[in-house]
């Protein structure tokens, strides 16, 4: 039975846990900055690095080796930015971190920073977090009124700010370069690349852009033998802990913090609760929207980066939405589809184009006007989009098309046939 | 306003955070002189204001209700009854999403993924979360509102 492991909420799930600087402070926080400042920046990379730790937006990028690429005396300031625009569909667990325990996040930030010699950080928000904005702004304010911020923190000479910067409703600004253009006060568009951010990033300065979970693991691997201890959450590859998004029809949804090495199956039955009113599985879609769907039967493996690479699809974001035996597939598409015709940019024309035919082609199912042809034809738009845009959303979007006609064939049949 | 302008390099930088701001203070929603003043602000022609305005969800070019309900009914939602909790309001607030209610009270819009999705159904009202509504809570909410 999976059992979280309590390394980021090992604040949250403690009852008489108290967010303010205060409390942070008394459950050992900021300590990890200050051993931090005392290193050479480089050698914090290197630390990052050796614990392994990948990308917890989406891509799965190793983090380490992204700060080791920023421009270095390029004679412009670097900056570091948080990706906190969480706005794949069953993605909920940077608000938790956002609205429940600040300054974990905001430390790890700090960290971040100060590695790659980022002298001010921003904080890209999606505008919808209202109350996770408002906390953030608050505990940025607690910061410089403790001098944690600003000129001098701790007594280190390295002068840092943070600004919190609320976005405007848009999926696209979480891809990062349409992040940075959005920061600049542009209308969020990926760019070509390269140049990659870390060359030229936001206002044309090297930048490095970090998931608020990635931030937020910081603290403790740059802590006294936090490399190894993260090491050894999972296995190689797949280090650390991660929150896991659980929603959909389960007994027991929720963020849940889990090691690497967990069976899928083992959180939808175990800390999942099972599914909701005895029903049956009929598939999970396993890493946010954009990740193909699993039918019940591809449940049994480990919930990683690597192991779920290997059955084709991915972790993502780590979000797991579940579905029972009375979910109508063909339904379910057509709403993600929807999301992805609503949230494309409109810059590459396969994407544009692309995400609103797939949609229009589902609602002729729905409609009663489906047929083989079109079943075919809406795999073959799903493959125009892969691998034909700027950004990944051509890709996200096309890979549930092409998952779920594959898997659930027999569904979308049930809409023409007789 | 000003707080807002020093803490980027470039004035435009700050554009989309001062015209959440100017949104706000005009009841929610924007107009042309108000967009006019932030591109003063930002140093931006009014045309690049207009390209943003409309590019984003967030910004508005009409008034909202007093009360701007904004269900989600996205992927997760969907699956636990967002998609009926929406037409329960619609049909309860005799109006469609897009829309405000002759008295001006409620508006309705129909959201992507608000990021609540362990807690769906979820919806906001005007900058406050809702989670696991149902029907009966949203009725509830909506008499109570109205008073």
């Amino acid at each position: 039975m999976a059992e979280e492991t309590l390394v980021l909420f090992k604040n949250i799930r403690n009852p008489k846990y108290n967010k303010s600087l205060a409390g942070y402070k008394k459950a050992g926080g900021y300590k990890t900055l200050n051993k931090v400042f005392g290193m050479k920046p480089d050698e914090v990379v290197q630390e990052v690095k050796e614990s392994g730790i990948r990308g917890r937006g989406g891509a799965g990028f190793p983090t380490g080796l992204k700060w080791s690429f920023m421009a270095k005396e390029t004679g412009k300031p670097s900056y570091l930015v948080a990706n906190a625009d969480e706005s794949e569909p069953g993605t909920c667990k940077d608000r938790e971190l956002m609205l429940k325990d600040p300054h974990l996040f905001l430390e790890g930030m700090m960290i971040g920073c100060y590695a790659v010699g980022c002298h001010h950080g921003y904080i890209y928000v999606r505008g919808e977090f209202f109350p996770a904005i408002k906390t953030l702004i608050d505990a940025v304010d607690e910061l410089y009124a403790d001098g944690l911020l600003g000129p001098d923190p701790m007594g280190s000479g390295y002068q840092l700010d943070l600004t919190v910067h609320s976005g405007a409703g848009a999926y696209i600004c979480g891809e990062e370069s349409a992040l940075l253009d959005s920061l600049e006060g542009k209308r969020g568009q990926p760019r070509v690349k390269p140049p990659f951010p870390a060359v030229s990033g936001f206002n044309g300065c090297p930048t490095s852009v970090n998931n608020v979970e990635t931030l937020a693991c910081m603290p403790y691997i740059l802590s006294d033998g936090g490399v190894d201890a993260f090491k050894s959450f999972g296995p190689q590859n797949n280090t650390g802990t991660h929150l896991v998004s659980l929603s959909g029809h389960v007994n027991n949804p929720g963020v849940y913090e889990l090691r690497m090495d967990v069976n899928m199956k083992d959180i939808i039955y175990g800390i999942g609760g099972g599914i909701r009113n005895g029903k049956k599985l009929k598939g999970v879609i396993p890493g946010g929207s954009s990740s193909s769907v699993m039918t019940a039967d591809e449940v049994d493996v480990l919930y990683n980066f690597d192991e779920l690479a290997k059955i084709n699809t991915m972790l993502g974001s780590a979000a797991m939405m579940v579905f029972d035996e009375d979910t109508d597939v063909v339904q379910l598409l057509h709403r993600i589809t929807r999301f992805y015709a609503h949230e494309s940019c409109g810059q590459c024309t396969p994407c544009r184009e692309g995400t609103h035919w797939s949609r229009n082609i589902i609602r002729d199912f729905l409609n009663g006007n489906g047929s083989d042809e079109k079943l075919k034809r809406l795999d073959r738009v799903g493959g125009n989009m892969l691998g034909t845009t700027l950004c990944a959303l051509g890709d996200a979007a096309a890979l549930p098309i092409q998952s779920f006609v594959k898997k659930f064939p027999e569904d979308f049949r049930k809409y023409y046939a007789n | 306003m000003y707080n807002l302008l020093i803490r980027y390099p470039i004035k435009q930088n700050a554009l989309i955070p001062i015209l959440l701001l100017a949104q706000k203070e005009n009841n929610g929603w924007l107009t042309e002189e108000w967009m006019r003043h932030v591109a003063d602000c930002c140093e931006v022609p009014l045309t690049h204001v207009e390209g943003v305005v409309t590019f984003y969800t967030m910004f508005r070019l009409k008034p909202p209700g007093k009360y701007h309900l904004q269900v989600c009914t996205c992927v997760p939602c969907c699956l636990v009854g967002g998609t009926e909790l929406l037409e329960f309001t619609e049909k309860k607030l005799n109006t469609h999403a897009g829309y405000t209610t002759d008295d001006g009270l409620f508006s309705i819009e129909e959201m992507e993924c608000i990021g609540a999705c362990s807690y769906a159904p979820a919806m906001i009202v005007n900058e406050d979360y809702h989670e696991q509504v149902t029907p009966e809570k949203m009725e509830k909410l909506i008499d109570q509102l109205s008073q």
